[in-house]
């Protein structure tokens, strides 16, 4: 079964990368704001959807 | 950038900039000719690919429907269908929701209009190609994964430039904050790019035939964390960022909670890896590997169900939207699907009651109350949402569009009820004794007896299908009354630069602030420095065989497996049996791991709508696979299986044989060396052989046919074990 550890090689490398970005998210202040970027995204159209914003 | 100033207020702006430092407004311009590409690839794989799903649907209820026609048979349709729904309908579906809601969350265009193009014609491209190559028999065997070498690489490359542009989009946004969805698109990406890369080890033999690199129960290992993440992070990541990103624009109300969402992603990506082993349950595979596979799959529901509510919650106080709009309701029973699949999921990778439902229907519903109702509804209304908007005009018809929700969720319950029917009575079919201890049903009788459910499946499908018919007329009707918005005008300022540059710097502080690229080039780096150097080493000494009796296929049984490959006789046939009471009383003795350390690729399969086939070698006649591949009906009345009168007509093509025993060696199988030279010649014997037994049972054949390499084959599987049990007895005995 050594293809298992090909595969947690492989995982643990995609998790590590992960946990990288996830850090990287962190520092870099992507969570400090946990509020306003759900209010954000509907505000970007101008021209349309006029009769709701 | 701070987000507080010196009394602890939070402000929008940092004050630490003047206020004439205050970037100015850029006039920008959002690409809808891309998304409107990729949004008719959509509607039109999706027609595509359910016409074929109806088709193989109705192939199970009534035979005579493969059209006795090797293009036609199930075995070759129903690959197609399931390539065709993933790959092609919610492929496309992806790409248009992320490159609509992409540049729209970041502020910017596309990174290159080039590439996107380049995108789209190369992912047309690769799944024309597809379903031309795997109608003509070009196929891997691998469930998901059929597509031949020449074609995964072209997917690579393709997935490649998607990355690029997405990575790209996302080095020259203007808005600082990765909304959650992003986040989604950058783990499918990567974890896509990673499975598909792992899963498609192959040892080429022609232009269009390779072997898995790995064998057996590697190879179903590698395959499953593969088919399992296929699921998790082609149908479900992206699909999560784009209803992330939808609903609440839908609803016109921010996400229920975003705090909320984060944790979902985050919980989400680090558990779903994990989870692959549950398709493997009571198999050969270790049972630590099984049990984590089982703990990871039970954890999922946390993430999972989060994301559903947090969907549904955002709905809170704009129910009465949903009344009104059509689009809403397709968000609503998409996330209730979410929900009731990922409830499913965790419950069915427990190994009790995975032992009933594996191999049975019951597993087909669950698929596919994820895929028409998660996959299929939310990509419904996000078509109905953007269609009219990218065109300036509302939408031809609400009153169709709200039928095509009714009419579509019909369908998925009359999909859905009779496969759990089918799946829940036939388990219990094939476990039933009598008093006396033996079996109570014949395998024939437990199939017969899902005929009429099968044909009820067929109609759910049906309905389906009429209700995405109906979408197609109605936004085709609304693109004739409007007019592409090809280029969407935006402004918003230039993102501030944060880092300010102070002296010399050198490429290591380039790239450290740089953690996307860096990120993405040493995942890269190791990985492939990694797989380059450990696959070829682990699995070729992992394949000295563990059971002394087990040998390599001869020539003819080679090209006989590979003609079961060909048929995709997996797909319908399973060669695992289980250690249970009744898979051994039907079967035989359960399977070992080292039965199949020769079989590039492994193929247990997934599904028994014929019986299990691992041990059918010397059960019967040669004569009966004979007449039963001619026309099953013939030997077994009342069979549903397709007839494979074909294989009888069909010479036998032996001029990939040489080239397919040395690519066997290059893997470790222990063929003599020189074998390649002489196998033609060991191929004819034993046809010969084979030929003249059926002689003898009164059917004439020539020696060079199909049906006497698929009858070596067939004649051969799981006999191995049972001249080592006979060698062992004989040494035994004085």
């Amino acid at each position: 079964m050594s293809v298992l550890i090909i595969l947690l090689i492989v995982s643990i490398i995609v998790a590590g990368g992960f946990l990288l970005a996830f850090l990287w998210s962190l520092k870099d202040g992507q969570m400090d704001d946990d509020f306003s970027p759900s209010i954000r995204i509907l505000f970007d159209e101008k021209k349309q959807d006029k009769s709701t914003i | 950038m701070q987000l507080k100033d010196t009394s602890g207020n939070i402000s929008v702006q940092s004050p630490s900039i003047p206020f004439q430092q205050i970037p100015a407004l850029e006039q920008y311009y959002y690409d809808n000719k891309i998304v409107k590409a990729f949004a008719y690839a959509t509607m039109l794989w999706a027609l595509v690919g359910m016409l074929v799903g109806v088709l193989a649907a109705f192939q199970l209820a009534f035979p005579v429907l493969n059209f006795n026609y090797p293009y036609t048979t199930f075995g070759r349709i129903r690959p197609v269908h399931t390539n065709a729904v993933i790959f092609a309908f919610v492929g496309n579906g992806i790409f248009m929701g992320v490159y609509y809601s992409l540049q729209r969350l970041l502020k910017t265009r596309m990174f290159s209009d080039r590439l996107g193009w380049i995108h789209f014609w190369g992912w047309q491209g690769i799944i024309v190609t597809a379903a031309v190559t795997l109608l003509a028999g070009y196929t891997t065997g691998k469930e998901y994964a059929e597509l031949e070498w020449p074609v995964d690489i072209a997917i690579t490359l393709v997935w490649v430039i998607f990355g690029v542009n997405m990575f790209g989009t996302i080095l020259k946004r203007r808005e600082r904050h990765l909304y959650v969805a992003i986040w989604f698109y950058i783990g499918t990406w990567v974890t896509v790019a990673m499975l598909h890369i792992v899963n498609s080890f192959e040892m080429p033999v022609s232009f269009m035939k390779s072997y898995s690199w790995y064998a057996g129960v590697q190879d179903a290992l590698v395959q499953w964390w593969y088919g399992h993440n296929a699921v998790a992070f082609f149908l479900t990541t992206p699909y999560l960022g784009l209803m992330y990103y939808f609903i609440p624009k839908a609803a016109n109300r921010p996400v229920y909670s975003y705090r909320w969402s984060i944790i979902h992603f985050w919980a989400l990506i680090f558990i779903y890896i994990w989870a692959g082993p549950h398709h493997l349950l009571y198999t050969a595979l270790p049972d630590w590997a099984q049990s984590l596979g089982v703990a990871f799959s039970l954890m999922l529901i946390l993430p999972s169900w989060g994301g559903m509510l947090n969907g549904l919650m955002t709905l809170r106080g704009a129910w009465d939207k949903v009344r009104e709009e059509p689009v809403l309701k397709f968000f609503v029973v998409a996330l209730t699907c979410y929900g009731m699949a990922t409830f499913e999921g965790p419950m069915l990778s427990l190994k009790s009651v995975n032992a009933i439902t594996h191999f049975t229907d019951w597993t087909v519903a669950h698929v596919h109350v994820g895929a028409l109702g998660w996959n299929g509804f939310l990509t419904f209304g996000i078509l109905y949402w953007l269609i009219p908007r990218i065109f300036q005009t509302p939408l031809y018809s609400k009153k169709m569009a709200t039928n095509h929700f009714w009419i579509g969720t019909l369908g998925i319950v009359l999909y859905a009820v009779p496969m759990y029917w089918a799946g829940f009575s036939q388990a219990l079919m094939w476990k039933e004794f009598t008093p006396e201890g033996t079996l109570k049903y014949q395998f024939l009788e437990t199939v017969t007896s899902l005929v009429p459910m099968y044909a009820l499946r067929g109609i759910g499908g049906l309905i389906y299908l009429v209700g995405a018919i109906m979408m197609v007329v109605n936004l085709v009707k609304t693109i004739k009354g409007g007019k592409l918005l090809a280029n969407e005008a935006a402004q918003a300022p230039a993102l501030p630069k944060a880092y300010v540059k102070t002296g010399k710097e050198s490429w290591h502080s380039w790239i450290e602030r740089r953690p996307v690229q860096m990120l993405v080039g040493s995942l890269i780096v190791v990985a492939i420095g990694g797989i380059i150097e450990l696959v070829p080493t682990f699995l070729i000494k992992s394949n000295i065989p563990t059971i002394a009796s087990v040998k390599p296929y001869t020539p003819l049984e080679l090209e006989g497996r590979d003609l079961y490959i060909r048929e995709g006789c997996y797909t319908c046939h399973s060669q695992m049996i289980r250690p249970f009471r009744d898979e051994v009383a039907r079967y035989g003795e359960y399977s070992k791991a080292g039965e199949f350390v020769y079989d590039h690729p492994f193929q247990w399969g997934s599904k028994r709508t014929g019986p299990d086939l691992a041990r059918i070698g010397g059960k019967y006649p040669d004569s009966w696979h004979y007449n039963h591949m001619l026309k099953p009906t013939l030997v077994s009345p009342g069979s549903i299986m397709p007839q494979y009168s074909w294989l009888l007509d069909n010479d036998l093509d032996t001029t990939l044989t040489a080239g397919k025993i040395r690519a066997m060696q290059t893997m470790g199988v222990p063929y003599e060396p020189g074998y390649h030279k002489i196998a033609v010649k060991e191929l004819l014997t034993q046809a010969e052989k084979i030929k003249e037994g059926l002689a003898k049972e009164k059917i004439k054949t020539p020696a060079r046919k199909e049906i006497i390499a698929m009858i070596a084959y067939l004649q051969r599987m799981g006999k191995d074990i049972k001249g080592e049990k006979a060698a062992s007895t004989a040494a035994n005995t004085p």
